[in-house]
C-alpha cells in the first residue's frame, strides 16, 4: 500500500541538548502511505524526531521537507499533520464531541460539516454513543480512541503518534495494536510512529527505524531487521538472541565458541574479529552427539507456552539460549548444530577502548577526565597522545576509594562467556570494559586500570 | 479516639471560636444601637443602617469614597494580579531548573516581607524616582504583594496538566494565543479564580502597604480610613453596620463556595 | 517557535523594579545622609538609641511570645480540624479562618474596647492577647494544611509498628507537620514585630513596637534612619529565612478558601 513517493524528506538533522547530543545526523525518508516506526530505548531521540516533525521542537541544523516543501518555518499550528499525544492530553474542560471538534471549530468548518465528520470519526474508532460524555469519565482505552479521532478528523497528511499504547494494560495494548493496523489501513493515512515496545514495532510497521543515542542504528521492514541485524545494539534490542565475539576466517567461514562454521556472509577480510548472532529457535538440539557441529549439556529448561527455553552450557564454556518445542532435562548431554544461513555476521564497532590524551608529566597521562599513571617512554610532558586499553583489562570497583575515575553502566551485553558493558564515565564519555562480573543497569562504579594496560601510541599513528 | 478526648477538643475548639468572634460579634451587636462608641448601649435602632444608606452622616462622603476606593483597588489590583500571576506560572513552569529557582525565590520575598517593609521600599523607590504617590502607585503596590499567591495557586494546577495539552491545542491549528485562550485558561481556571479570590481579599484587607504608598492627595482606602478616624478618637459610628454587613457578605460567599467545592468532592 | 518560558519575562521584570529595586532603595537610603552622601550614621545612631534598642528588644520579646503562644493554641486547633475522627465538617476550618478576612484595624478596635468594657487596663497582656488574637488564624491554616496533606498510612504504620497514639504523635506527626509549623512562624513572627497601627490600638499608645518607630521616622520625613530600621529588620528576616529553610511559604498560600 505504501507507494515510492516521499511524503517526508529529512536530512542531517542534529539536535543538542547543552553537550548533549540527542540528534546526531538524522536521514530518513517516508513513502505516503506507510507506516513507519521509530524505536528505540527511552532517550534515544525518537521523542525529539517526532516533536522536531510536528514542529514542537527546532533542530540546529538539517531540512524537514514535506512533500518537497521545507517546513522548519511553518509553526505546528499551520502543518498538516497531526499527533496523538503520550498520555493522549485531551483538553479536561471539554467533553467528547469538543474536544474532536477542537480542531474543526479553529478552521472555521461550517456547522453541519463539523458535526458530520465528528459522528463518522467517532463512529471509526467505535464510540458513537459517547459524544457528550466528559473526558476525565473515560477509561484509558476510550480516551485513547478519542485522542486519535480527534488527530484524524482534521485529514492530516502524516498522523504522528507519541508512544500511544504506552498507558495502556497488556489486553487492552494488543487489542489497540489490531486497531490501529486496520484504521491505518482504511484511511491510507501516513503513520509516523514511536514506541520503545520491539513487539508492537514488529507488529505494526512497514518499516522500523532503529535508534539509539541519536543515531539511527537500522532502518529495514520488521523481517529485515529481525533477521538481519546490523550491529550488537539492534541484535539485542529485537527479539532474544545469542551475541558472540567470533572471528571471520575467510569469506564464508566464521569461527566462534571454539569452532568453526560455514555462514553465508562475506567481504570482512580475513582473521577478522567479529559479532555473531544467532537467535534462540535457530539453534537445532538432539539429544544425540553423533555428527552434530557441536556438544553442550542443558542447565535449565522452563516452559514459555509455546516452545520450552533453555539455557545450555557448551563443551567451549559458553552459555546459549535455545528455543525449542521439545524439553530436554537438565544435565543431559545434547548435540547442537546451526544452518549458514541462520548465522548473521557483524563488524564490530570496536575492538578496544582509544582515547585522546595528553602526557601530564613523566608516567601520567590525563584522559576520561582524570590522570592515570602509566609508561610514557619516548613522550614528554605536553606530548598529544593517543591511550589504548583492551575491553578486559579495565578493572571495575564498586567503590570509589582506590579508582581513578567512576562511571554508571549504561548497557549491558551478555556474550555466552562474559558481560561486555558500556560504562558512562564522570566526564561523559564511555569506556568499554569485558567483565566476568555481574551488574545491573545504571550501577556505580570506580574505574581502574593497571598502569601496564595503558598502551600509549603517537597521536597521529591511531585514528581515535 | 477515646469518647473523653472527642468531648475536649469539641470543647477547645468553640472555646476558641467563641474568643475568636468575640469582637465581631461586638461589632455586629453595638451596630443596632444608636450611641457612638462602641460598647456603650443606649436601646435598639436601625438609626445607624439607616444613615449608612441614606448617607445622612458626618463625615459620609469620606466614608462612600473609601469603600469605593477600597473596592476599586482590590478590583484593579487582583486583575492585573491574576493576568501576570497566569502568565508568570505557565512561563515558570517552563523554565530550566536554575532560573526556575531564581523566579521562585524573587516570588516568595514579597510573601516572607512583612507589610510594613513592603510599603517602607516601595515609598522610597517612589520617593527617590521622584513619582507623585497616589491610586496608580497604590494599585501597584497591592499587584506587587498579591501576585505571588496567584503564581502558587497557580502552579499546582500546572502540575496536574497533561504536559502535552499546549501542544496538542498547537497541533489542531490553534494560535499560541487561542492555545492559551481556549485550553490553557479553561484548564487553570479554577487556580485563578483561587488566586482572585485571595489576591482580592488581602488588598481589600490591606493597611500598611496602602498608608505608605498612598501619598498626600488624601486618598483613602476602609483600612487607613478606619486608622485615622481612631487616631482622632471617635470612630465613626456607621461603620459598625458597615463592618456587620460585609461580614455577612463574606461569611454567605464562603460558605456557598465551601458548600459547591465539597458537592464537587463528593461527584468524584 | 512558541517559547513558553518567556511568558515569564513580564513578571521577571515586575519582580526586579517593585521587588529587588524598592530593596535596594532601603540599602541605599540606609547608608545616606540627609543630603545623599554616603554614611553610617544612620545604623551607629541605632546601635547607641537605648530608645530604638529597647522598643527592638521589646518587639522581639513580644513577637516570640506572641508565636509561642500561638503555636500552643493553634496546633491543637489545626490537629482536631485535620482529624477526621474529631471534626467532619470543611465548613469549621472555614469559620476558623473566616475572621482574617475581616478588617483587621476594626476587629482590634472591637477587641480593645471589650478590655475598656471589662474593665481590664490596656497594656503588655492585652497587646500579647490582641497579636494572638489576631494572628491565630495565620498559626491555624498552615498546621492544619500540612497535617491535612499528610498521608494516613505513616501513623497507621506507626501504629502497626508497635506505637502507642502518644509515640505515634511525638515521633511521626509532629517531625511530618513541623513545615507547617514553620510556615506559620514565618507568617506570625516578622510581622507581629513589625505591626504599627494594631500595637498603637491594643495598648492606647503605651507601647511602641519597632513597626512604630519605622513609621513615626518615615511620616516625619526622617526617611534615612527610618530605612536604616527596616534594613535591620530585613536582616533578621533573611536570617529567620535560613534559618527556617529557605522560605518555602507554598503551605500557607494554598488556595485559602
Amino acid at each position: 500500500m505504501a507507494s515510492e513517493e516521499r511524503i517526508i524528506d529529512i536530512g542531517h538533522l542534529c539536535k543538542s541538548f547543552g553537550e548533549k547530543k540527542v540528534l546526531d545526523d538524522i536521514n530518513l525518508y517516508v513513502r505516503k502511505g506507510e507506516f513507519l516506526t521509530l524505536l528505540g530505548p527511552s532517550g534515544c531521540g525518537k521523542t525529539t524526531l517526532l516533536r522536531m516533525i510536528a514542529g514542537f521542537m527546532r533542530p540546529d541544523s538539517g531540512s524537514i521537507l514535506l512533500e518537497g516543501k521545507d517546513i522548519l518555518d511553518t509553526p505546528p499550528h499551520l502543518r498538516p499533520l497531526n499527533t496523538v499525544f503520550q498520555r493522549y492530553a485531551l483538553f479536561p474542560h471539554l467533553d467528547v464531541y469538543d474536544n474532536i471538534a477542537f480542531g474543526l471549530k479553529l478552521k472555521k468548518v461550517p456547522e453541519e460539516e463539523i458535526d458530520k465528520r465528528v459522528r463518522k470519526v467517532l463512529k471509526l474508532v467505535a464510540m458513537s454513543d459517547y459524544e457528550d460524555r466528559d473526558v476525565e469519565t473515560l477509561s484509558g482505552g476510550q480516551q485513547q480512541r478519542i485522542a486519535i479521532a480527534r488527530a484524524i478528523v482534521n485529514r492530516p497528511k502524516v498522523l504522528l503518534l507519541d508512544e500511544p499504547l504506552a498507558a495502556l494494560d497488556l489486553k487492552m495494548r494488543k487489542d489497540m495494536q489490531i486497531e490501529l493496523k486496520e484504521m491505518h489501513q482504511k484511511l491510507g493515512i501516513t503513520f509516523i510512529y514511536v514506541t520503545h515496545d520491539q513487539e508492537e514495532a514488529l507488529t505494526l510497521s512497514d518499516t522500523i527505524v532503529v535508534m539509539n543515542e541519536g543515531k539511527i542504528q537500522q532502518i529495514g521492514t520488521p523481517t529485515d531487521i529481525y533477521n538481519e541485524p546490523v550491529n550488537s545494539f539492534v541484535a539485542d534490542f529485537i527479539g532474544e538472541s545469542n551475541i558472540l565475539n567470533g572471528t571471520m576466517i575467510e569469506d564464508k567461514r566464521v569461527s566462534f565458541i571454539g569452532h568453526d562454521f560455514d555462514c553465508v556472509d562475506k567481504g570482512f577480510g580475513e582473521n577478522v574479529p567479529v559479532d555473531v548472532v544467532i537467535r534462540p529457535e535457530d539453534i537445532y538440539i538432539k539429544k544425540n552427539t553423533e555428527g552434530e557441529q557441536f556438544t553442550g549439556t542443558v542447565r535449565s529448561c522452563t516452559f514459555k507456552g509455546v516452545h520450552y527455553e533453555m539455557f545450555v552450557d557448551t563443551d567451549s564454556g559458553n552459555e546459549l539460549m535455545i528455543q525449542d518445542y521439545n524439553a530436554f532435562e537438565p544435565g543431559t548431554t545434547v548435540g547442537m548444530h546451526i544452518r549458514p544461513g541462520d548465522i548473521q555476521v557483524m563488524k564490530k564497532e570496536r575492538t578496544q577502548n582509544s582515547y585522546r590524551a595528553s602526557v601530564v608529566a613523566d608516567g601520567r597521562v590525563s584522559f576520561l577526565g582524570a590522570e592515570w599513571e602509566c609508561s610514557t617512554d619516548g613522550f614528554s610532558a605536553g606530548d598529544e597522545v593517543i591511550a589504548r586499553i583492551a575491553f578486559g583489562k579495565v578493572d571495575l570497583l564498586d567503590h570509589e576509594d582506590e579508582a581513578v575515575t567512576t562511571g554508571n553502566v549504561d548497557f549491558i551485553l551478555y556474550k555466552g562467556n562474559h558481560y561486555h558493558l558500556t560504562i558512562k564515565t564522570e566526564s561523559g564519555e564511555k569506556i568499554w570494559v569485558d567483565t566476568n562480573d555481574v551488574w545491573d543497569k545504571n550501577d556505580f562504579v570506580g574505574i581502574r586500570i593497571a598502569p601496564k594496560d595503558i598502551q600509549i601510541v603517537k597521536a597521529d599513528d591511531g585514528n581515535e | 479516639m477515646m469518647k473523653g478526648g472527642r468531648i475536649f477538643a469539641k470543647i477547645y475548639l468553640w472555646v476558641l471560636m467563641a474568643v475568636l468572634y468575640a469582637p465581631i460579634v461586638f461589632i455586629a451587636v453595638f451596630s443596632f444601637t444608636e450611641a457612638k462608641s462602641l460598647g456603650n448601649w443606649t436601646g435598639f435602632s436601625l438609626r445607624l443602617y439607616q444613615n449608612l444608606f441614606t448617607g445622612s452622616m458626618q463625615n459620609s462622603a469620606g466614608l462612600l469614597s473609601a469603600v469605593k476606593n477600597t473596592v476599586l483597588i482590590a478590583l484593579a489590583a487582583a486583575t492585573a494580579a491574576t493576568i501576570l500571576g497566569t502568565l508568570a506560572a505557565i512561563g515558570i513552569s517552563k523554565l530550566k531548573p536554575r532560573n526556575r529557582a531564581v523566579m521562585s525565590f524573587l516570588n516568595n520575598i514579597p510573601m516572607i516581607n512583612p507589610d510594613i517593609i513592603t510599603g517602607v521600599s516601595l515609598f522610597l523607590l517612589f520617593v527617590f524616582l521622584h513619582i507623585s504617590q497616589g491610586y496608580t502607585t497604590v494599585i501597584l503596590a497591592h499587584i506587587t504583594f498579591c501576585t505571588p499567591y496567584v503564581v502558587l495557586n497557580v502552579m499546582p494546577k500546572l502540575s496536574q496538566l497533561n504536559p502535552n495539552i499546549y501542544e496538542a491545542a498547537l497541533d489542531l491549528g490553534a494560535t499560541p494565543m487561542q492555545a492559551l485562550r481556549k485550553v490553557l485558561v479553561p484548564a487553570l481556571r479554577p487556580g485563578m479564580i483561587s488566586g482572585f479570590i485571595l489576591s482580592f481579599t488581602m488588598s481589600l484587607d490591606d493597611f500598611a502597604v496602602t498608608f505608605f504608598t498612598r501619598g498626600t492627595i488624601g486618598l483613602d482606602t476602609l483600612s487607613t480610613f478606619i486608622y485615622t478616624d481612631a487616631r482622632k478618637g471617635g470612630l465613626t459610628p456607621e461603620l459598625k453596620p458597615l463592618m456587620t454587613i460585609i461580614f455577612l457578605i463574606i461569611l454567605v460567599v464562603l460558605l456557598l463556595i465551601n458548600i459547591r467545592n465539597s458537592k464537587n468532592d463528593n461527584k468524584r | 517557535m512558541n517559547k513558553r518560558s518567556t511568558w515569564a519575562l513580564p513578571y521577571f521584570i515586575f519582580l526586579l523594579l517593585f521587588v529587588v529595586l524598592p530593596l535596594i532603595m532601603v540599602v541605599v537610603y540606609a547608608f545616606q545622609d540627609n543630603s545623599g552622601h554616603f554614611t553610617l550614621s544612620n545604623i551607629a545612631k541605632f546601635f547607641s538609641d537605648g530608645d530604638s534598642l529597647g522598643t527592638f528588644a521589646l518587639s522581639i520579646e513580644v513577637a516570640v511570645e506572641n508565636t509561642l503562644l500561638c503555636i500552643l493554641l493553634g496546633y491543637p486547633a489545626a490537629y482536631i480540624l485535620a482529624d477526621k475522627n474529631l471534626n467532619r465538617s470543611a465548613v469549621t476550618v472555614v469559620l476558623f479562618i473566616l475572621p482574617m478576612w475581616i478588617n483587621a484595624l476594626m476587629r482590634t478596635l472591637a477587641t480593645a474596647e471589650l478590655f475598656n468594657m471589662a474593665g481590664i487596663q490596656l497594656g503588655k497582656g492585652t497587646l500579647l492577647f490582641g497579636m494572638c488574637y489576631d494572628f491565630l488564624p495565620f498559626m491555624i491554616y498552615p498546621i492544619y494544611n500540612q497535617l491535612n496533606k499528610m498521608d494516613k498510612s505513616y501513623a497507621e504504620a506507626a501504629q502497626d509498628l508497635g506505637a502507642t497514639p502518644a509515640e505515634v504523635f511525638r515521633k511521626v506527626t509532629l517531625p511530618l507537620s513541623m513545615p507547617g509549623v514553620w510556615s506559620g512562624v514565618m507568617m506570625v513572627f516578622m510581622p507581629t514585630v513589625s505591626t504599627f497601627a494594631i500595637s498603637e490600638f491594643l495598648t492606647n499608645n503605651k507601647i511602641k513596637l519597632f513597626g512604630t518607630i519605622i513609621q513615626e521616622n518615615i511620616n516625619n520625613s526622617m526617611w534615612n534612619y527610618g530605612a536604616a530600621l527596616s534594613l535591620i529588620m530585613l536582616i533578621i528576616i533573611a536570617i529567620t529565612t535560613v534559618l527556617q529553610g529557605g522560605g518555602n511559604t507554598e503551605d500557607a498560600a494554598g488556595g485559602a478558601i
